[in-house]
């Protein structure tokens, strides 16, 4: 009688030492790999990305995750360092083995990702890649769908949405800082500029970092060209409006590059404040209501993490955009192999929250779906183009 | 050419930059000269500082000058904590610098952990509110900033120069052991100084949150051009930190009126160098 259990359990116990391996690793769950600046300067907006992506993580999961498996994001901290997020990126696939990779946050750390990732063969997402003619990796996927010459698309989507409003600026004040994607755009802006016939009243650049923007608001004051260019990112864009303001300056139009939105959103100062985006919490882009629920997770998430700004915006859905590059791609390809995932990218179309997405021109880089939004009573609202613009927006000067 | 109004805006936006560097310089000198500490959670504190500033602006709308009263003697017991913990374990200048940038980490990460690493700015009164002198124009936080730092180095100065304490301070950072045979109890002094010292910190922290955009990782922005403002100065002086910082200042801001914006940084350290070379060439 009492044999009958040893028994049991012994063959129980050969049946699952003789499982294969495959089966066990079916079990497991996708480990997919990458960094984040949680610290440094640029953690104020890669925090952004982290909920962002932890909200796609937790709804994948909840819809069966890839491929029947689980999906276990492993992110580290890069510190905001290229250095660092290089090394970052060989610690995980050799040493974490993890099985897909998605980008860091912003250029520099994306660059650095991309030599670890194209080393290993390795499919790489990235979310905020501002400079695509250095994206030559051929898997190397951009979710921050800004088209390959967005140094010559997106001044031309800003002279448009000016002249759409009945405006007509003839000299511009182009001030920059040198951060490398933000000084890329505003060189290209310098010389679309130019063929559109604007008259270049002032041109500027300062380090990143910068902290006395008074002289440079003088300057501006001093140019008083009918439109700026600010060419900003970060906090720098609240600090030259506060110095723009402390000597009773304010320019009818001016265009931020990179500015973070919270400090903007709350200061009157910034009222009119035009830049870009790809997605902003209100219809149209809205309208889909597959999206509603990790909106207002985001919403609330973005609170309790004590963000200034905690709207659903760009930052929030290019990282959005970029996980679901990598879920149709896995689903897509049915395969975890990245050189299938890759080919699978470059065939077909990706449904994102920011629309369709191609990825087959140059360096794997579609349309530019950059769109023209403006701060309008404590409210960023899309202006331009007509078919994603707020109901009824229209540019404020 | 440049207007003359532009240029004189950008002289005093280099006045009044100016006088913050040499506030937060004033506190650095003073720790180098008189301790022999490199302190650099100097800077920890002007920024934790700032950051209760806004929070008690923000949440509480304190008065940032009425907040002064509150932060003045509690960061003055922090320096003295600290000064009594690096005394406790006979802490070397070299090492100071080691244990006080570890300190100084610790703060940004608790900062970004309870504040988040986005950028906050605090709207106040003082720098809604401006006056003007000509043609120049003066915001009232300015005003507050260079009002702040004379009187802190008015008061440093005749502390050391005036009092007994004062004199004691300095005799123990010329000859320590002469000192200590001469009765005075140097580590209690130590202590005293160190407090003051954040004490000043304290205030350089609120005049930071008056006027400039806050986030953790700008700790580090300011160690540079303020080391440069106190080697232009003098260690221990209660005047030069102030003279170096309106110096690079000024020097800063008019190069980026008159040249351009990307060259400033480069003056502070420009200015360091010559001023080094000269006083060498004096001795």
């Amino acid at each position: 009688m009492q044999k009958r259990p040893f028994l049991k359990a012994l063959g129980s116990s050969l049946l699952l030492s003789s499982t294969p391996t495959w089966l066990h690793a079916q079990n497991k769950p996708i480990r997919v790999g990458s960094t984040l600046s949680l610290t440094g300067p640029l953690a104020g907006t890669a925090v952004m990305h982290k909920i962002s992506g932890e909200i796609f993580i937790e709804q994948l999961n909840k819809r069966g995750g890839l491929l029947g498996r689980q999906v276990e994001w492993v992110v580290k901290d890069d510190q905001s360092k290229p250095d660092l997020a290089r090394t970052l990126y060989e610690q995980l696939i050799s040493g974490d083995q993890v099985d897909l990779l998605m980008g860091p946050y912003a250029t520099a750390n994306s660059l650095a990702a991309m030599g670890v990732a194209q080393r290993n063969g390795k499919v790489l997402i990235t979310n905020s890649f501002g400079i695509p003619s250095l994206a030559k990796y051929d898997m190397h996927f951009p979710a921050y769908v800004m088209g390959i010459d967005p140094g010559t698309t997106v001044p031309n989507t800003l002279l448009d949405s000016i002249a759409a409003s009945g405006a007509k600026p003839q000299s511009v004040a182009m001030v920059t800082s040198k951060f490398p994607s933000v000084v890329f755009l505003s060189v290209g802006a310098r010389e679309v500029f130019k063929k559109r016939g604007l008259r270049e009243a002032l041109w500027l650049e300062w380090e990143f970092g910068n902290r006395e923007f008074g002289p440079i608001a003088s300057r501006l004051k001093e140019a008083n060209a009918d439109m700026v260019w600010i060419g900003s990112i970060g906090a720098e864009s609240m600090q030259l409006l506060e110095a723009m303001n402390k000597i009773d300056y304010k320019p009818k139009i001016h265009f931020h590059v990179y500015p973070t939105p919270g400090p903007l959103t709350k200061s009157p100062l910034a009222a009119n404040a035009l830049t870009l985006t790809t997605f902003e919490q209100h219809a149209p882009f809205t309208n889909n209501p597959a999206y509603a629920e990790a909106i207002k997770m985001y919403n609330e998430r973005a609170a309790k993490a004590n963000l200034p700004d905690t709207v659903f915006e760009l930052q929030a859905a290019n990282a959005f955009t970029g996980w679901q590059f990598l879920e149709a791609g896995v689903k897509g390809s049915g395969s975890l192999e990245d050189s299938k995932i890759a080919a699978w990218l470059k065939k077909n179309h990706v449904d994102t929250i920011i629309g369709k997405v191609r990825l087959d021109g140059p360096n794997n880089y579609g349309d530019d779906l950059n769109r023209i939004k403006q701060l309008q009573g404590g409210k960023w609202l899309v202006i331009h183009p007509k078919e994603v613009a707020f109901p009824g927006s229209k540019m404020m000067f | 050419m440049p207007s003359a109004g532009l240029l004189l805006q950008a002289l005093a936006s280099g006045v009044f930059l100016g006088a913050l560097y040499g506030l937060i310089g004033l506190g650095v000198g003073l720790g180098w000269g008189l301790l022999r500490q490199i302190n650099l959670s100097h800077f920890a504190w002007v920024f934790l500082s700032a950051y209760i500033t806004y929070e008690l602006k923000t949440r509480l709308g304190v008065d940032p000058l009425i907040s002064l009263l509150f932060l003045v003697p509690l960061f003055g017991l922090l320096g003295m904590a600290v000064q009594a913990l690096l005394a406790r374990f006979a802490i070397t200048p070299f090492n100071s610098l080691l244990v006080t940038f570890g300190i100084t980490v610790s703060v940004e990460a608790l900062l970004q952990w309870i504040w988040s690493a986005d950028f906050r700015r605090m709207a106040s009164f003082y720098d809604e509110h401006k006056f003007r002198l000509g043609s120049v124009v003066v915001t009232y936080s300015e005003a507050l900033t260079m009002g702040m730092a004379l009187l802190a180095v008015g008061l440093a100065w005749w502390m050391l120069h005036r009092t007994d304490m004062g004199k004691s301070v300095r005799a123990s950072a010329e000859d320590p052991a002469i000192a200590t045979a001469f009765g005075i109890h140097a580590k209690r002094l130590a202590i005293w100084v160190a407090g003051f010292c954040a004490a000043l910190a304290a205030c350089a922290g609120v005049c930071v949150a008056l006027t400039f955009t806050l986030a953790p990782s700008q700790i580090f922005a300011w160690v540079g051009v303020v080391f440069a403002v106190v080697m232009v100065g003098r260690l221990g002086s209660a005047l030069t930190p102030l003279i170096g910082g309106l110096v690079i200042g000024i020097s800063e801001s008019m190069t980026m009126a008159l040249i351009a914006p990307t060259w400033a940084p480069l003056v502070a350290f420009t200015v360091l160098i010559l001023i080094l070379l000269l006083r060498r060439g004096d001795e």
